[in-house]
């Protein structure tokens, strides 16, 4: 077992880890940050992208050893500091651009890693951004929908959005 | 004005917060104190003599706790069949045992031998590889129609033949239809296969078995779209552990669309592990275990024939088809091909002469079962694409010939044994050629083959039975269960309700759509209203969310336990107010005497029911709580019309969506966003049927595709934005909301809209010769067609 | 994965070290690899981390007109530093994989990897490149031997990779539907000297040059020059995918297209 320490949303954390062990592991096993999902062995479906010095990367395909020192962020640290959910998080609520949920967290933090790079992208580049996130629920429609939104996109006629609940 | 609240509200969905903010807790995320690691060792080969299994040297390995094998699970039964077919001659099915732990033979890859339980997941995992199994490999039965031939090796040997059950449907039907077809003015046929597909939910599947040994309480926590019917078939045929000692839990689960439903080994083997070793014990499915592990869907090889008159009459319809079991007979394996699929033959058209044949067939390879849709996406992809040929056999527009064939009486009785409540298929392709814009059509083909391309439209319509089901009509058809619905709805003193409901949610949004329900019935804010579910141990019981059966059976049983609650809560305000029960009316949560103007508001009647001092304890009982069950009289019929436009690109085969619309009819909707939500869902899991999933074996019966990097996932860029509409309302005519269920519609409608438009796009550019493809259409397929 | 240790050397000469050890493993951002550690399909004992060598990262023009990247580079950095020197080479690195993938995969890695269907060895053969290594230069043309193959000894650390950046360039990827790798690609390069096609994801002995496009392309530098001729389907791969004549085919179609993306 090896030392490891890391920043992540902000704390300073460390923890012992074998070689082989995933940031994803260390984030849901060692530090019980469950948001972080995993959805496949293969690096393809996205639910565990994280944040790793400001880039979006597959937790699943990382080693945590790597992250050793590194600035990491998590579904868990996306929310506004008074805990209202972000611009992001809010449009994907409002846009209904999740259903089960699983995929979610990795949507969230791709969709922001593509709006720091691109503040204003088309359907076609958010399309293209996420590539590399499966999501077997929504269709996409919404996420796009939700990620244009986010953007300050007009997004009107992409059919109904949700009406605020009392 | 769209609603802002209660039913027909696009209510934000409450489940959101926590989902966003990486608060969902799903079963991977649950963690008990002591708990073990289990891995299971599986079988690598499709079919095998099971000689010996050696877990010495395993046994021995650092943090193995316990290696278990079939002998471990002598005296446990095996996983039972929910579902018995009657052949066309009258005999049942032929129903092989499904040990929890593969016994005798291996018969498929993935099937699982041993069960190896260490302190950490890797240690257990380093010793099922260390788990040496004797297999005497044996001639895999892959092909269906090969399975059947004579002298064909068994899957199992205990059986006549691979041959699970041949059904006619209707069998008296038989002589009259093929008398219709020596008849027929013009017959189109078509061979085709619904190719085997892979469910794929995002959240692989997780069980955690719990056992306090003090109460002798077990617990099992799991990935389950029905924790009610797991803890009856575990519980009762396979564990033998009574029900009230026995609690199932299925926290957040990341989808399922059909996959969950079914109750698996894995399930059964922590449970009675953690039984054994007394404590704890986790299975966590990895991507490429669920790959050939899960039930898988569709698989089924056909050839239909449409007789029709001069006119463009349907006449009859035949179809034969060879449906797969895979291995074992999963959950609810024998009614998909059966009851879900030949019941639905008649689609939306007055055809006179149905028969319908199935052979179900087991084969070495995973099995099979209800997959988002579940078998009417086979009855609608095979009726809608003989249409489609038959229209261009005969010259006539292929909508023309759909609705000179539309059923426009309701109710109406089908030669397939169900009858349509309510709808109107002329109105939803009305609503459809306008939504999809088909009279621009030809501007937009003009401007594809300006740019090379080549560009079609598809066009169908598709009917289906949801709801599923009158538990006294299943239990006629050989369902070994009952298929209703349940709820509790419990009221506070102060005045917020509780609703317990057997029905639970893989993403559909329950907690949100079945409060605006109840909270609308009361006329109370939504956020007055909490759902619970998902845990037997707080849940009265349901059958699950499949077959878009949850708000049209669990959401009537909701109505049913508030209209309890309203009656009583009345009868209290009368009491109040010293009126009489008749005179009082309810009205945004407040219950007024008709014509005056006293009234007491919702709070304090609730408040009476738990503090009774003034209250008629003679004629009622204190409290406010509510249980109903609710049992449908007949499915639920939602039905719609699907326009698919693609462009193919000539040189490589390719094809891309490029428009796509949806006119559905659900009757009556509670939620619009979260409906719209559905059917987008639906819509791309058809287009990654029919361009992109397969689930393909070799000829040894191994897995081709078994990994997202063979078995085609939709992406983002593989879809377009969809068009879709359910304004077109027929609402259901025996449900109290008058709903019909959407869950599965997109799925249904979408396959033969794709593969209808890439026809289109093929005869549109001169190869005739091509009349269909076969799923998925691929590039290569496509550019094969192309090339004659 | 099996168990392995990690080390995660400061100095090239500390990675050369630990890499001469018992069953160790080069790991560039791991996005191959690490997958196949998942699936049980490599057992090292020890994994040597080259992502804390900073000299084998970044992308730098040199003067005689090559474009040096670090063996490090992840795809994400080409895309971003090779647009304004090899715009082809950075529109491919723009590519491969998925945004979280292109942040950690290196082109070290892919090319020492050599994927059959891989894009970065279509635009190193295509583009002649050299592959610097701790011992040695070796030119692409030696360097690629077949699926999953290279020169790369054991131990052997690709350092660089230096491209001549031609005239005309364009890579044009068909992807395979499920992985999004090439199923085929081509990458097309003119120089002063003559045409270089790179195919990657279509033959059974990995990326290749077609060599009867580049004679043909080198005398006419036009979509038209590629339509007469024909591509063998016996040595293509056939799957699921894809059968051998129509990678074939695809070969020939994506070569035209790759030269009129090349303009």
């Amino acid at each position: 077992m090896t030392k490891v320490t890391m920043t992540v949303n902000g704390k300073a954390v460390s923890g012992e880890v074998e070689g082989r062990t995933l940031l994803s592991q260390f984030l849901r096993d060692g530090l019980g940050l469950t948001g972080t999902h995993v959805g496949c062995d293969t690096s393809q479906c996205g639910a565990c992208v994280v944040h790793v010095n400001g880039q979006d990367v597959k937790s699943c395909t990382t080693l945590a050893l790597e992250c050793e020192g590194a600035e990491v962020r998590t579904i868990e640290g996306m929310a506004n500091p008074d805990g209202s959910l972000s611009v992001i998080q809010q449009a994907f609520q409002d846009h209904h651009g999740l259903q089960c949920g699983f995929c979610t967290p990795g949507m969230v933090m791709t969709a922001s890693a593509l709006l720091a790079q691109n503040p204003t992208p088309s359907e076609a580049e958010i399309r293209h951004y996420l590539e590399g996130n499966i999501c077997r629920c929504t269709g996409y429609h919404n996420i796009v929908k939700a990620i244009m939104a986010a953007s300050g996109q007009d997004v009107s006629h992409l059919g109904s959005d949700a009406i605020a609940a009392e | 004005m769209p609603k802002d609240h209660g039913i027909g509200a696009s209510s934000k969905r409450r489940e959101d917060v926590r989902f966003l903010t990486g608060r969902g807790r799903y079963t991977d995320d649950i963690n008990l104190p002591g708990q073990a690691h289990a891995c299971f060792v599986r079988s690598q080969v499709a079919h095998g003599r099971l000689n010996g299994v050696n877990t010495a040297d395993a046994a021995a390995m650092p943090g193995v706790i316990r290696i278990f094998t079939a002998a471990d699970f002598e005296g446990v039964g095996g996983l039972p069949c929910g579902w018995q077919v009657t052949d066309r001659h009258g005999a049942p099915m032929q129903e092989p045992g499904h040990p929890v732990l593969a016994t005798g033979k291996v018969r498929h890859v993935g099937d699982p031998i041993a069960l190896v339980v260490a302190e950490t997941y890797d240690q257990a995992r380093d010793a099922a590889e260390a788990v040496v199994v004797d297999i005497e490999e044996l001639e895999p039965v892959l092909d269906m129609k090969a399975a059947l031939a004579d002298g064909a090796p068994k899957v199992h040997d205990d059986l006549t033949s691979n041959l699970c059950y041949d059904w006619g449907f209707v069998e008296e039907n038989r002589e009259a239809v093929n008398k219709a077809f020596e008849a027929a003015h013009h017959v189109t046929t078509l061979d085709l296969v619904n190719q085997r597909l892979i469910p794929n939910a995002m959240e692989p599947r997780v069980a955690i078995g719990d056992y306090n040994f003090a109460t002798d309480d077990s617990t099992l926590y799991t990935t389950s779209q029905n924790p009610h019917v797991i803890r009856l078939l575990m519980g009762a045929f396979v564990l033998g552990i009574p029900e009230h000692k026995l609690r199932v839990v299925a926290p957040d689960v990341g989808g399922g669309f059909g996959s969950k439903i079914f109750h698996y080994a894995e399930e059964a083997a922590v449970t009675f592990a953690a039984r054994q070793l007394r404590r704890p014990v986790k299975w966590t499915c990895t991507r490429s275990e669920s790959f050939i592990t899960d039930a898988q869907g569709r698989d089924h090889v056909t050839k239909i024939e449409l007789a029709l008159d001069a006119e463009g009459h349907f006449q009859a319809l035949r179809t034969e088809t060879y449906a797969n079991m895979g291995a074992y007979l999963s959950t609810f394996a024998p009614s998909i091909p059966t009851w879900l699929h030949g019941t639905l033959m008649a689609g939306n058209y007055k055809t006179p002469l149905i028969y319908v044949n199935v052979k179900a067939v087991f084969t070495n390879t995973v099995p099979v079962d209800a997959y988002r849709g579940a078998g009417r996406p086979e009855a609608t992809f095979q009726l809608e694409r003989v249409i489609d040929k038959a229209a261009r056999e005969i010259g006539m527009d292929p909508v023309e010939l759909r609705r000179k064939n539309f059923i426009t009486q309701f109710p109406y009785a089908t030669p397939v044994a169900v009858e349509y409540d309510t709808g109107d298929y002329n109105a939803t392709m009305d609503k459809l050629l306008e939504i999809a814009d088909v009279a621009g059509f030809e501007a937009r083909l003009a401007e594809s083959k300006a740019r090379g391309k080549l560009r079609g439209l598809g066009v169908n319509c598709y009917i289906e039975a949801c709801g599923i089901a009158p538990s006294h009509l299943v239990g006629q058809l050989g369902a070994r269960a009952g298929l209703y619905e349940s709820a509790t709805v419990r009221v506070n003193a102060t005045g917020g309700l509780v609703v317990m409901t057997g029905s639970h949610s893989h993403g559909q949004g329950h907690e949100t759509t079945f409060a605006q329900v109840v909270a609308d019935m009361i006329g109370l804010p939504e956020n007055m209203v909490e759902i619970v579910h998902g845990d037997t141990a707080n849940t009265p019981m349901g059958m699950g969310t499949y077959g878009s059966r949850s708000l049209a059976v669990g959401g009537s049983a909701m109505v049913k336990a508030t209209n309890k609650i309203i009656a009583k809560a009345r009868k209290i305000a009368a009491h109040l107010m010293e009126a009489s029960p008749d005179d009082i009316e309810l009205k945004d949560g407040r219950f007024t005497v008709a014509g005056t103007d006293k009234s007491v508001a919702w709070g304090d009647v609730t408040l009476a029911a738990y503090v009774p001092h003034n209250y008629p304890l003679e004629d009622l009982e204190p409290g406010l709580e509510e249980t109903a069950f609710y049992d449908p009289n007949n499915f639920t019929y939602p039905a719609g019309a699907y326009a698919c436009e693609v462009e193919v690109d000539p040189e490589t085969g390719r094809v891309t969506v490029e428009r796509f619309a949806a006119a559905d009819d659900f009757g009556n909707v509670v939620n619009p966003m979260i409906v719209d939500g559905q059917v987008h869902g639906g819509i791309a899991q058809g287009i990654g049927q029919a361009l992109l999933e397969s689930a393909a074996y070799d000829e040894y019966g191994q897995l081709l595709t078994g990994s997202y990097m063979d078995y085609a996932m939709p992406r983002a860029d593989d879809v377009p934005f969809y068009t879709v509409d359910h304004s077109c309302q027929t609402p259901c005519t025996h449900n109290p909301l008058g709903v019909k269920g959407c869950g599965e519609a997109g799925a249904i409608g979408s396959p033969p809209a794709v593969v209808n438009a890439v026809v289109d796009a093929l005869q549109r550019a001169g190869h005739t010769g091509v009349t269909h493809i076969d799923m998925p259409l691929t590039p290569s397929r496509v550019w094969a067609a192309m090339q004659g | 994965m099996y168990a392995f240790d990690f080390v995660r050397p400061a100095t090239l000469d500390e990675a050369v070290a630990a890499l001469g050890g018992e069953e160790a493993q080069a790991l560039g951002g791991g996005q191959t690899l690490i997958p196949a550690l998942k699936q049980r399909l490599a057992a090292p004992a020890t994994l040597v981390s080259l992502t804390g060598l900073p000299e084998l990262r970044g992308v730098c023009a040199a003067d005689d007109g090559t474009l040096c990247v670090g063996g490090a580079t992840t795809h994400a950095v080409v895309a971003a530093e090779a647009a304004a020197h090899y715009p082809a080479l950075a529109a491919l690195a723009g590519n491969i994989g998925d945004p979280a993938v292109r942040n950690r995969g290196t082109i070290g890695g892919s090319v020492a990897n050599n994927d059959p269907s891989a894009c970065y060895p279509a635009a190193a053969l295509g583009s002649g490149a050299t592959i610097r290594t701790n011992t040695r230069d070796i030119a692409a043309d030696d360097y690629f031997q077949g699926m999953f193959t290279t020169a790369l000894e054991p131990g052997e650390i690709i350092t660089e990779i230096r491209f001549p950046v031609p005239e005309k360039a364009a890579y044009v990827k068909f992807e395979q539907p499920a992985s999004r790798f090439a199923l085929v690609g081509v990458f097309v390069a003119k120089y002063a000297d003559g045409v270089r096609v790179a195919v990657t994801g279509a033959s059974e002995e990995g990326v290749f040059r077609w060599t009867e496009a580049e004679a043909a392309l080198s005398s006419d530098f036009g979509a038209g020059a590629v339509s007469g001729l024909s591509v063998e389907a016996d040595m293509m791969i056939g799957d699921l995918h894809g059968s051998p004549e129509y990678r074939a085919h695809l070969v020939k179609v994506l070569t035209g297209r790759a030269v009129i993306a090349a303009g």
